[in-house]
């Protein structure tokens, strides 16, 4: 993993009067899972919106593939090929979730080969294919959601806490759907669940007050129970 | 409202049901079944056209979050600009031909609605997009626009009412038995059933109108998957726009005399129709239009008087009943 | 949105500031002394119609500059109270009893709508206001007009005021029982009137600035700034904004009751057009939303453009009758076409008004 897909640098992000980020650095692997940890108001969705562009970064430079984003409209740093799941997940709900995952198409159509694996991973979305989405469970909006951002090739997905609200179960048949999707994407995901994070993450990097405080291996801190304590305080609800 | 009538009234087809109970419980009121079936079609016919006139703002709010005041400019300007075309058309529109005088209606009508696109781009780009998400100032600006739109229809057009002259073919009645039925406001509802019909078929069979219902719940999550917002708004006000002039230029014959205030006027309307269907969907449009022009109609013949303090009442019942309009486009 | 009418905190003093109160206490020194400073009719009437007009135009910025939301029933209110006092005037004659009756009901009325109004449409959205008060001001419009019995339809209602303000009335009689003159000015009953009028309305006026200042007046600001956060904080905004709107209604009425008490007339033209409107909020915006102030300086300024600028346009018109469409364009009556293009223009581009713009500029003192 020696080329970087996603790079922050210095990036400072106000929201009105309020100063939420001050300079955050980050340097995102290409491939794997890459978690941002940290506690509520910490920095972490304005970190993924900075990165979309919903919200302008007043300072610092963000790039993707070596390229500055940090200018660009929300639509075009999509195309690029970054996909957002934010979190409230962003489906239509008066849309079919079939109609949810055509607007996900920059063409139109679908590969039936990702179609098909996305039956795979996510078999209630063939089920209910023809409802309306606001029909489906939480787990399910949460399943439309992803999907969208993977049915077609997206080189990275920002995920803002897929597992908020879900039961037990399907965390765990997350787990497994986004080690699948993983393979040949790169994720960059927010998290408070520990236990979610940890057993997908390739490295981790910790959010305090609109600064990265740390930054390393997932496996270092799984091991480093103190550092757990130091870091994560807060936010633990493993 | 308890369960069962709750759970029969849905089975009933919901708030889809409510003009037709509507005209069930005016039967009575009305007394005569002749001019019952007489103010319900002038009813539908008024409804359409003010849903010619809802859908455009309905959407445009419903996309953007932008309250348009000035959307009643557009509806003046093509009332009048109808007006002076089918004046200097006054033979084809007076010719005992229907061909010639449905020519002279949809050049009429035409000009209206490219009127309506033209001035309606130009005035998103000038006043509307400066001041996006920002209400106050865009309601200030908007009503200033207004203003300034009123005034010029008035150094245009002058002061005096004028008179609108009616295709032949559009005048008079038609019987059936000794029920009878204004030709002009069975037109009116025909056409804009027609536009409903489009405006259907392009929100829920094309990928243009995928976008739009879409943006309309969730205009960020639009762009995050990667499509121009703005570039699908400047459509939809344009859009709106011309079938606002479009409405304005039906109205203006319905009227036969329109004077400055005409936009103004139905714009009361308008905004009623919009707060009762909901905003940013055509169906809600179409539903509040409906009860509108039928109340209307209903109202004016049974107690003259009451007729536009009985659509307020209908709106403050709506409002208590569901504060978001019978058929609001669901958000977020 | 947040520059938008806000300005400095007010215990700043700027030069700005200066500037804006002394505009302000100069207004109100000329309304103060307006029937010994203009002696003819016309003017007097432009004076008091600038009293009523500040009282009015302030409880509307105490709306839309204090809480950011804009209402088209301002005048709905002005309306009640000025046909509540001319119905009981008309009905009991010209008497205190029938101001202080007619009054009350006008101000109850106000207050049972505002509430309905408020609790209505502000709870789901905020835009949704505009709309609905839009609606409930053009069917009060149309009732007045149709419940003739009552209101005397277009015409309106014509009515005496309490003998007080007859200008047949002596306020003082020298020895001769003749009235005595100060400056050459009959003290008679018209000036009773006049300072009835003034007097009631800077008491008004001090009331609404008095309301701004208070406790209730930074939990409004902190609305406006930032609605999501001022609920999150535990403000009730739809309880206060409703109350603010109730506040206005009332003191929108009672600003009728002086209007309908001076003019001896009340008509569908006088208080309820939707003109009125339009000049209420043109008159807050021009003076500058969230000052107060700038409802004083906009007013004073609206009401002598009515009268100068079309003269202007006049002299203007005649004198480019030759070209074409230039000569309408400029017809006294259109004056308000190049109001309302000053008014997009200033909104765009000096959105805090005459008085928020002065106040954020000048150094400290």
């Amino acid at each position: 993993m020696s080329d970087h897909i996603l790079r922050l640098d210095d990036v400072h992000t106000d929201i009105g009067q309020y100063q939420i980020l001050h300079g955050i650095s980050l340097n995102v692997p290409e491939g794997g899972v890459h978690v941002l940890l940290g506690r509520n108001g910490a920095g972490k969705t304005t970190t993924l919106r900075t990165i979309m562009g919903l919200w302008r970064a007043r300072a610092g430079a963000i790039t993707f593939h070596h390229h500055d984003i940090s200018n660009l409209h929300t639509s075009d740093i999509a195309r690029l090929g970054i996909a957002y799941v934010p979190e409230n997940m962003g489906i239509f709900g008066g849309l079919t979730v079939a109609e949810n995952m055509r607007l996900a198409t920059h063409s139109d159509r679908f590969d039936a080969g990702r179609l098909d694996r996305i039956y795979d991973l996510f078999p209630a979305m063939k089920t209910f294919w023809d409802r309306p989405a606001w029909a489906l469970s939480g787990g399910q909006k949460q399943m439309l959601a992803i999907s969208r951002a993977i049915i077609e090739k997206r080189d990275l997905i920002l995920i803002d806490e897929p597992t908020k609200g879900l039961a037990p179960a399907i965390i765990e048949a997350m787990i497994a759907a986004f080690r699948e999707i993983a393979q040949d994407t790169t994720i960059l995901l927010v998290e408070q669940n520990f236990h979610f994070a940890s057993s997908l993450g390739d490295s981790v990097a910790v959010i305090d007050d609109g600064r990265i405080s740390h930054h390393g291996d997932m496996a270092d801190l799984v091991a480093d129970a103190d550092l757990q304590n130091r870091l994560l305080s807060l936010s633990m609800n493993a | 409202m308890n369960k069962q009538i709750s759970s029969l009234f849905e089975k009933a087809g919901g708030v889809y049901a409510l003009p037709v109970i509507l005209m069930v419980i005016a039967l009575p009121l009305v007394g005569s079944f002749p001019t019952w079936v007489t103010l319900t079609v002038a009813g539908l016919g008024m409804g359409m056209m003010i849903f010619l006139m809802a859908s455009g703002l309905s959407l445009v709010f419903g996309l953007m979050d932008v309250l348009n005041f000035g959307h009643s400019a557009f509806i003046s300007f093509g009332a009048f600009i109808a007006a002076s075309v089918l004046s200097v058309l006054a033979v084809w529109v007076g010719a005992d031909n229907w061909v010639l005088n449905l020519l002279a209606l949809t050049l009429a009508i035409g000009a209206a609605m490219l009127f309506g696109l033209v001035a309606g781009w130009a005035f998103e780009a000038v006043i509307v997009r400066p001041v996006y998400s920002d209400h106050l100032r865009q309601i200030l600006i908007t009503i200033g626009a207004l203003i300034v739109a009123d005034q010029l229809v008035l150094v245009i057009w002058g002061g005096i009412p004028i008179s609108v002259p009616k295709p032949a073919f559009l005048q008079g009645s038609f019987f059936i038995g000794d029920i009878s039925i204004e030709i002009y406001r069975s037109f009116a509802f025909v056409v804009g059933v027609v536009v409903f019909g489009l405006l259907y078929l392009v929100l829920n069979r094309t990928r243009l109108g995928l976008l739009i219902r879409a943006g309309v719940e969730n205009r960020e999550m639009v762009e995050a998957l990667g499509f121009r917002i703005g570039r699908l708004f400047v459509l939809v006000f344009v859009v709106g726009s011309a079938l606002a002039a479009m409405g304005g230029a039906m109205w203006g014959g319905y009227q036969g005399l329109i004077s400055g205030e005409l936009g103004s006027q139905v714009m009361i309307l308008v905004f009623i129709v919009v707060i009762i269907g909901g905003l940013g969907s055509i169906e809600g449009s179409l539903l509040g239009a409906l009860l509108v022009g039928l109340l209307g109609n209903y109202v004016a013949f049974i107690f003259p008087k009451l007729s536009l303090a009985s659509n307020m009442l209908l709106m403050m019942v709506i409002l208590l009943w569901r504060p978001y309009g019978l058929k609001p486009a669901i958000k977020r | 949105m947040t520059d938008l009418a806000s300005n400095p905190p007010a215990s700043r003093v700027t030069t700005g500031r200066v500037i804006v109160w002394t505009l302000a206490a100069l207004i109100g020194l000329t309304l103060m002394f307006a029937p010994f400073l203009f002696t003819d009719v016309r003017s007097q009437q432009v004076a008091a119609r600038i009293c009523v007009f500040i009282v009015l135009a302030a409880s509307y910025d105490l709306l839309i500059g204090y809480t950011g939301i804009v209402s088209f029933a301002h005048t709905m209110f002005f309306g009640l109270g000025a046909y509540g006092a001319a119905i009981a005037l008309k009905a009991m004659g010209g008497g205190w009893a029938a101001i202080a009756l007619g009054g009350a009901g006008g101000i109850a009325a106000a207050i049972v709508l505002a509430f309905l109004i408020g609790v209505l449409s502000l709870r789901v959205k905020a835009i949704f206001f505009a709309m609905v008060t839009l609606a409930a001001a053009s069917v009060m419009m149309v009732l007045a007009s149709q419940f003739s019995g009552l209101t005397g339809g277009e015409d309106g209602i014509v009515y005496t005021t309490p003998d007080l303000f007859k200008p047949a009335t002596r306020l003082l009689v020298d020895a001769d029982g003749g009235v005595i003159k100060l400056f050459g000015v009959s003290l008679n009953g018209k000036i009773a009137a006049y300072y009835f009028v003034f007097l009631i309305s800077l008491a008004l006026f001090w009331f609404l600035l008095r309301i701004v200042r208070s406790p209730l007046g930074t939990v409004l600001e902190a609305i406006r700034e930032n609605e999501m956060r001022a609920e999150a904080l535990g403000y009730r905004v739809v309880a206060y904004r409703t109350a603010v709107f109730i506040i206005a209604a009332i003191v929108a009425a009672l600003a009728g009751l002086l209007w309908a008490v001076w003019l001896k007339y009340t008509g569908p033209d006088s208080v309820l057009s939707f003109d009125i409107m339009i000049d209420i909020l043109l008159m807050v915006v021009i003076g500058g939303m969230g000052t107060m102030y700038g409802a004083v300086i906009g007013v004073a300024l609206m009401s002598l453009a009515q009268y100068y600028l079309k003269d202007i346009m006049e002299v203007a018109a005649s004198a480019t009758a030759n070209v074409p469409v230039l000569p309408q364009m400029l017809n006294p009556d259109r004056w308000l076409l190049w109001l309302g293009i000053l008014f997009i223009l200033l909104v765009y581009f000096f959105p805090a008004g005459i008085a928020g713009t002065l106040m954020k500029k000048g150094g400290q003192k």
